[in-house]
């Protein structure tokens, strides 16, 4: 069937901010299904609130609206755009839940848009437990025990009949959010408790919990012909209770018979069609009772999903773009499989080779969570390997982490000790289970333990069996020996350790030897057709098939997996980094392991290599491929370790040099720097020990900021106020070491930190955009709200600002990307750090100015001037744009909701507008909290801010709130003459502040707080704000942004613009 | 132990000795599923292979009784990546390797497979020798060379039943194993030019009486036998050297209902006129797609095995095809216009691969009512 005429137009629903659970494999879905309906002549309408994604460039789409993910905003963009279509199946739980609500209230009808890809009857069906389990019966496949209840009295009913240990899932939450197993009944209060609030609807469901049961998924695709075909099967490692984003997963399946999997498949296939899910992709995920083989359906996710990314990524087939195309109508047989190009998308693929996956996790930041896995996901990025065997993948994929792992790393701990550890489900259990092995256990044992198949067990084993004969033969000696050990994944660096020497010996040995990897490459079809597209992965067989050319090609070098930190910014400067040398000329190669990204899609860039970012690994690729040119600087810290070593080993690493990257990263060198140019900078001091660290503090005075070097997000960054909290930093937080100093800085109290990118040519630096932090200095840049043009800085200042951006870009011989952070006090204007690579707000100013930096830097990179791409100076925009942070605190529970130097947001949303308080509204709205209208705002400040917190209290009774405070703090109200109703502390008893949030009677809360007990004392405040989605700031300075947003939005209705009228010359 | 892979060709590869030791010959082709390893080494269509897995990890679940598809391991050696140390599912009975020394089938491990079967892909299948005995590659290419080509070879005669039999067996299901005791309806007499079990488990569950006749039973014998319907099997070789059943099919055509699978669809389509090819690599594997023509367009994920196709060219006008190949267009079904015949190059049955195609079966049932069965 071809492409139906009457689908013109389709808009887009993105996912909005970076989320536990809905991370950039929804930008790579997005960006995908733009690209496809683009192709196919559709005009494409495209809502995303988050810059950072590749799919909100101008280019993919013919409207792009930056702007909050509500059902009001869409309501006007449909209003305005009029679609005929949306597609809500490639945007996350997000896309799906938002749709549902534009189809309930009536709007889709209202406008005549039609829901493609999954209809609201389908998305019900699928996304409700009852109807789903109903359903399921009906085909006849069996479902988990369970019942639903949404109140707490029918929850307990309900496990008694389910029994323990049980799982609570909320219901329409994403990612599994408040979901949970109770093992005894207190257990289960606390989390039925829990789920009921998590869910909109106030719904539980609770599940007989299948402890032991095998986890597989499906990824299906039907189109319009009902033509069916599954697309990869995943077997995951860890078994059920762990959420599949955060376990171990591997594709194909391994321990099922074809039997077993054709049970799978058909049960796939009645699902898909009882669901009702019309044309694309979905998700199945199955429990397998390992002892017989009883097969129970656990969910459907009736979109493209984390899974169907990876599925795409490990098979070679698109999952988004085709789902894209089924939505407007083409069937399977009609469209080109882009990899063979010659065969169909009516098949299913074939691979030879293993893939898995293994998450990324960030507990380390969240001290006060357990670092215990469930069915709640908390796992903050993935890498992918892919191997010839299990055992290379595994390995290929533990040395992607960047955990400082290398392979099967050994873990320090007893028998006893392990014992009860491997009982529970932890980040990197594979770790403790090949421990279990050197302690000589069974497989039979450690599978009792964990319930991990025994086919993954032993391959395990195989590993650390081939360990102990290398700790006690050393480096083979022969090429046969040593190509054995490669192609069962071992790095250079893990050889090296296990033999005692250093990784160069390895290297060399293996050069003498011979014995290089050969790139096989990814085609669907496990090598039945030719593949026409170079995706490629490596191991150590015969054969190569990865037949470089010999055009003029520039490397770029992705940033492995995301964690907090480093997401979705560094991939969308890659991604640019491509795009623009692809249109200078040049092949470019991507080199990456991180399934999620737009960069790892293999049309991205001309040549792929899904690898890990290793020395190892890198060189051998820059060794086939022979590049011109190797960009480090778009990837973020990842890459960035790399430069050296890669240039000391004769690479042509092109942009700023990485000794220059070297001058800014390193303290005492980059205090010259800044002596040289006579510049100022916080006083500060490099501390290799405790005595060094005091004695710097004492001369410089407290309050300082404290942190490891070369880190990113600010790991284990804090502000230390007194000598004892000092000491205990240096005691247990970081691991100092002469190569590893800490670096002290005097925290400047009361100032603004300042943002700036910038690129220079080898000449000539542009400032791409300035940008003001909301909260003050102390707060860490990547989870500080911040304002393009500079809310309120005088013009005197930013000039001063861009004048020394130019003098260090000059002094360090900046080739590229430069990303500089100022404070300001008073008239002082002091350099934080600098950073010569692409830094987190590139995406955001792009958008902002309209100039795409990234693209601009890569051509920078290759040679070009700024003069030949016409950017020869900063780009003011017209209007306000606001870039706020989103955090990850409700994943955790017992979290604390504070901002400190350490970063903790995974995402960010961008809002556009005139003024600032518009923008800041748009920004607020679109991270998913509200801009109240009136009502009682909550005062409870630090003793250090009560003169502050007058002009809040003003500025809030002005527009008409009424003004709730603690004591202290409504003394100060008081005095100034504004009236506030005094409540209680929790600690004071009751009635206090928290009861009175949980009876719906405060609107918004302002909460600064400072000190270790006043800070414990004041947590359920914040907590209670988080849980009930009440607009909370803990700064002054976002308290006066909310005041600006209040004010604005209280001035009319809200209207949508694209970017691409914003930035229409 | 070492063990090598020569084709005629004189390309070879090195790897280590799996199942048992000696010496295999045959033709090498490859098989792209990623389970179902101990159906593709039990069916008889792979009868005179060496056949690869381009799967690399094989071995992972083991072998048991249940999933074999004749009774015994039918191809002349196999090729794969890693086998597995250990077996892993609740219905193992033992490892491939142990069931692979137990019947003498010579493996070999540890090579490349991908850059086997991508030779196999631009040079075609070639006959080849597995040897844990020898390495010299010029003595082992010129026993590859000596061996029997596929083309012209009748091996449907080498792997038929030696006498007549009854089956009555149904089709398998978790936790309950095979279904038995169906009430037949109708009498089939089922050609075994390399029949696999699923097949015949297939028209058990659709109320077929099955007897399995010998590849060379001629047309009057089956007449003698009086049957509803007339089935012909898959089966390995070359069609046009099974002359003696082409000539039974020709006899046949229009006096019973008949259907063909594979061979069995190779056999027919040369009985009623038509020509049959050898295709380069064949197609093996069970992802293959088919455009089912007859049932408005939708394409269907098949089970395949087959070296040999016919030609669609040469069809009679009287004859139709049904299904084709999405990959290379070949003919993968076709059906009689007035006689009751059809026939599909794919397998329906699957064992292994997906059950979309299963109709196949009722199908053939309906036509037995139609032409007088007792439906």
């Amino acid at each position: 069937m071809p492409k139906r005429n009457d689908i013109r137009s389709v808009l887009i629903i993105g996912a909005g901010p970076i989320v536990i659970g809905q991370a950039c494999e929804f930008d790579y879905s997005g960006t995908q299904a733009a690209k496809a309906l683009m192709e196919e002549g559709v005009r494409v309408i495209l809502a995303n609130s988050n810059p950072a994604t590749i799919m909100t460039d101008p280019q993919f789409a013919h409207r792009t609206y930056v702007e909050p993910l509500t059902v009001d905003i869409l309501t006007k963009i449909i209003k305005r755009e009029r679609p005929d279509a949306v597609l809500p199946t490639v945007g996350g739980q997000t896309a799906l839940n938002l749709a549902v609500d534009l189809a309930k209230s009536g709007v889709l009808k209202q406008y005549n848009v039609e829901m493609i890809g999954a209809n609201l009857e389908a998305i019900k069906c699928a996304e409700d437990r009852s109807l789903f389990k109903q359903a399921m019966v009906e085909i006849g496949l069996n479902v988990p025990r369970s019942g639903f209840a949404n109140t707490f009295e029918k929850a307990m009913e309900v496990v008694d009949r389910v029994g323990l240990p049980c799982i609570i899932r909320p219901s329409f939450t994403l990612g599994g959010q408040g979901g949970g197993v109770a093992n005894t009944r207190e257990d289960f209060v606390e989390k039925a408790k829990w789920g009921l609030a998590q869910s909109p609807i106030s719904e539980i469901m609770i599940e007989q919990s299948l402890l032991g049961w095998k986890e597989f998924e499906l990824e299906v695709m039907r189109d319009r012909k009902d033509n069916v075909v599954i697309i990869c099967s995943i077997e995951n490692l860890d078994p059920m209770g762990v959420h599949t984003g955060d376990s171990i997963t591997v594709a194909p399946a391994q321990t099922l018979t074809d039997r077993e999997y054709q049970m799978m498949r058909d049960a796939a296939l009645k699902i898909i069609r009882k669901i009702g899910v019309d044309t694309g992709g979905s998700n199945i995920q199955y429990a397998v009772n390992p002892a017989n083989g009883e097969l129970q359906i656990i969910e459907m996710n009736p979109r493209v999903s984390r899974s169907s990314a990876l599925a795409s990524k490990a098979t070679g087939f698109p999952i988004a773009r085709i789902a894209a195309k089924l939505s407007i109508g083409y069937t399977l047989d009609e469209i080109t499989n882009d990899i063979t190009k010659k065969t169909w998308a009516a098949f299913e693929p074939s691979i030879d080779y293993c893939v898995t996956k293994i998450p990324r996790f960030d507990f380390e930041k969240f001290p006060q969570a357990e670092a215990l896995l469930s069915s709640q996901m908390k796992s903050v990025g993935e890498a992918m390997a892919i191997g010839r065997t299990f055992k290379e993948s595994l390995q290929k994929a533990l040395r992607s982490m960047e955990t400082g792992i290398d392979g099967l790393a050994e873990v320090s701990t007893t028998p006893e000790e392990l014992r009860e550890k491997l009982k529970t489900s932890y980040p990197f259990r594979i770790l403790g289970a090949a421990q279990a092995f050197r302690f000589g256990w069974s497989i039979e044992e450690v599978h009792a333990l964990t319930f991990i198949d025994p086919w993954f067990l032993d391959n395990i084993k195989e590993i650390v069996e081939a360990e102990a004969a290398l700790r006690a033969g050393g480096l083979p000696a022969s090429a046969d020996a040593m190509r054995a050990y490669k192609q069962m994944g071992f790095g250079d660096r893990r050889l090296a350790a296990l033999c005692g020497v250093k990784e160069s010996a390895v290297r060399e040995k293996r050069l003498a030897l011979g014995v290089r990897p050969v790139y096989k490459r990814i085609d669907t079809c496990a090598a039945e057709f030719e593949a026409l597209t170079p995706y490629m992965y490596s191991t150590y067989e015969e054969e190569c098939e990865s037949e470089p050319t010999a055009k003029k090609k520039i490397m770029i070098l992705g940033g492995g997996p995301n964690r907090i930190g480093q997401g979705i910014e560094f991939d969308y400067c890659c991604v640019h980094g491509v795009f623009a040398l692809k249109e200078a000329g040049y092949e470019t190669i991507m080199v990456n392991c991180n399934p999620e990204t737009v960069s790892t899609d293999f049309d991205t860039a001309d040549r792929l290599y899904f690898e890990p970012l290793t020395l190892e690994d890198v060189m051998e690729i820059v060794d086939k491929e022979k590049p011109v040119g190797v960009i480090v600087q778009f990837g973020g810290q990842t890459p960035l370790k790399l430069a050296g070593p890669l240039e000391k080993a004769g690479v042509p690493v092109i942009g700023t040099s990485p000794d220059a990257i070297d001058r800014a990263e390193d303290r005492k060198r980059f205090q010259e720097v800044v002596a040289k140019l006579g510049l100022r900078q916080p006083e500060n001091g490099t501390a290799t020990n405790k005595a060094e660290a005091a004695a710097i503090c004492n001369r410089i005075g407290y309050p300082v900021v404290v942190r490891p070097s070369y880190v990113l997000g600010g790991r284990a960054m804090e502000i230390v106020y007194d000598e004892e909290s000092l000491t205990r930093y240096m005691v247990n937080a970081v691991k100092v070491s002469h190569e590893r100093p800490v670096l002290i800085d005097k925290f400047l109290n009361d100032s603004t930190e300042v943002d700036v990118d910038a690129i220079r040519d080898g000449r000539l630096t542009v400032v791409g955009g300035v940008m003001q932090h909301i909260e003050e200095a102390g707060i860490h840049s990547g989870d500080s709200a911040c304002s393009l043009p500079p809310r309120d800085l005088p013009q005197k200042i930013i000039d001063e600002i861009c004048i020394q951006t130019k003098k260090l870009a000059d002094e360090l011989n900046v080739i590229g990307l430069l990303n500089i952070q100022f404070a300001v006090k008073g008239n002082d204007v002091y350099v934080l750090e600098v950073n010569p690579r692409a830094s987190r707000t590139v995406p955001f100013v792009a958008k902002a100015t309209g100039v795409p930096l990234a693209k601009i830097a890569a051509r920078v990179m290759a040679g070009e001037t700024l003069a030949d791409l016409d950017f020869i100076s900063q780009k003011m925009p017209k209007h306000v744009s606001v870039k706020e942070a989103v955090f990850p605190f409700i994943k955790f529970s017992g979290v604390d909701v504070l901002l400190g130097p350490e970063m903790k947001s995974t995402g960010e949303v961008m809002g556009v507008d005139a003024n600032f308080g518009s923008a800041f509204a748009r920004a607020t709205l679109g991270s998913g909290s509200k801009i109240p209208r009136g009502g009682r705002a909550f005062l409870s400040v630090t003793e250090y801010d009560r003169k502050a917190v007058v002009a809040v209290g003003r500025g809030l009774s002005e527009l008409g709130f009424t003004l709730v405070a603690t004591a202290g703090t409504g003394a100060a109200l008081k005095d100034a003459g504004l009236a506030a109703e005094i409540v209680n502390k929790v600690k004071d008893g009751s009635p206090h502040i928290v009861e009175m949030m949980e009876a719906g009677n405060i609107a918004l809360v302002v909460n600064t707080t400072f000190g270790k007990q006043a800070i414990k004392d004041s947590q359920s405040i914040r907590r209670t704000a988080l849980n009930l989605n009440i607009p909370y700031t803990t700064t002054i300075a976002g308290a006066h942004s909310y005041i600006a947003a209040i004010r604005a939005t209280g001035q009319g209705e809200m209207e949508v613009r694209s970017l691409q009228e914003y930035h229409a010359p | 132990m070492k063990a090598v892979l020569v084709l005629e060709d004189g390309r070879a590869f090195t790897g280590r000795s799996f199942g048992a030791a000696g010496e295999a010959l045959g033709e090498v082709v490859f098989n792209t599923g990623l389970s179902g390893y101990q159906e593709i080494l039990t069916d008889p269509s792979y009868t005179g292979q060496l056949v690869t897995m381009t799967y690399p990890l094989i071995g992972n679940y083991g072998v048991t009784p249940e999933d074999e598809e004749s009774a015994k391991i039918q191809a002349a050696g196999f090729i794969v990546k890693e086998p597995s140390r250990i077996v892993s599912n609740f219905r193992a009975a033992k490892p491939l390797d142990q069931y692979m020394k137990e019947q003498n089938i010579v493996g070999i491990r540890d090579i490349d497979t991908r850059a086997l079967t991508r030779h196999l892909r631009s040079r075609g299948a070639m006959r080849g020798i597995i040897s844990t005995l020898a390495d010299k590659v010029d003595a082992l290419v010129a026993k590859a060379r000596a061996h029997e080509s596929m083309a012209g070879a009748d091996l449907a005669k080498r792997v038929t039943c030696k006498a007549p039999y009854e089956f009555s067996e149904g089709l398998w299901e978790l936790g309950k194993g095979f279904s038995k005791n169906i009430k037949p309806r109708f009498k089939v007499a089922a050609y075994d030019f390399g029949i696999k079990r699923n097949i015949l488990r297939h028209l058990v569950e659709r109320g077929c009486a099955v007897t399995v006749f010998p590849a060379d039973t001629t047309a009057e014998k089956i007449a003698a036998f009086r049957p509803d319907g007339v089935f012909l099997s898959n089966g390995p070789g070359d069609p046009e050297a099974v002359t003696y059943a082409i000539d039974a099919v020709k006899a046949m055509l229009g006096k019973y209902p008949i259907f063909g699978i594979c061979l069995g669809h190779q056999i027919m389509g040369l009985a009623l006129g038509a020509k049959t090819f050898k295709l380069k690599f064949g197609h093996r594997g069970c992802n293959h797609p088919v455009m089912d023509v007859a049932a408005g367009r939708v394409v269907r994920i098949t089970s395949q095995n087959h070296g040999f196709a016919v030609d669609g060219e040469t069809l009679p006008a009287d004859v139709e095809v049904t299904h084709y190949s999405l990959n290379d267009n070949t003919v993968e079904g076709m059906r009689h216009k007035t006689l009751p015949a059809f026939s599909v190059q794919y397998h329906p049955e699957a064992s292994p691969g997906p059950h979309d195609s299963t109709v196949h079966f009722g199908q053939f049932t309906a036509m037995m009512a139609q032409h007088g069965g007792k439906a």
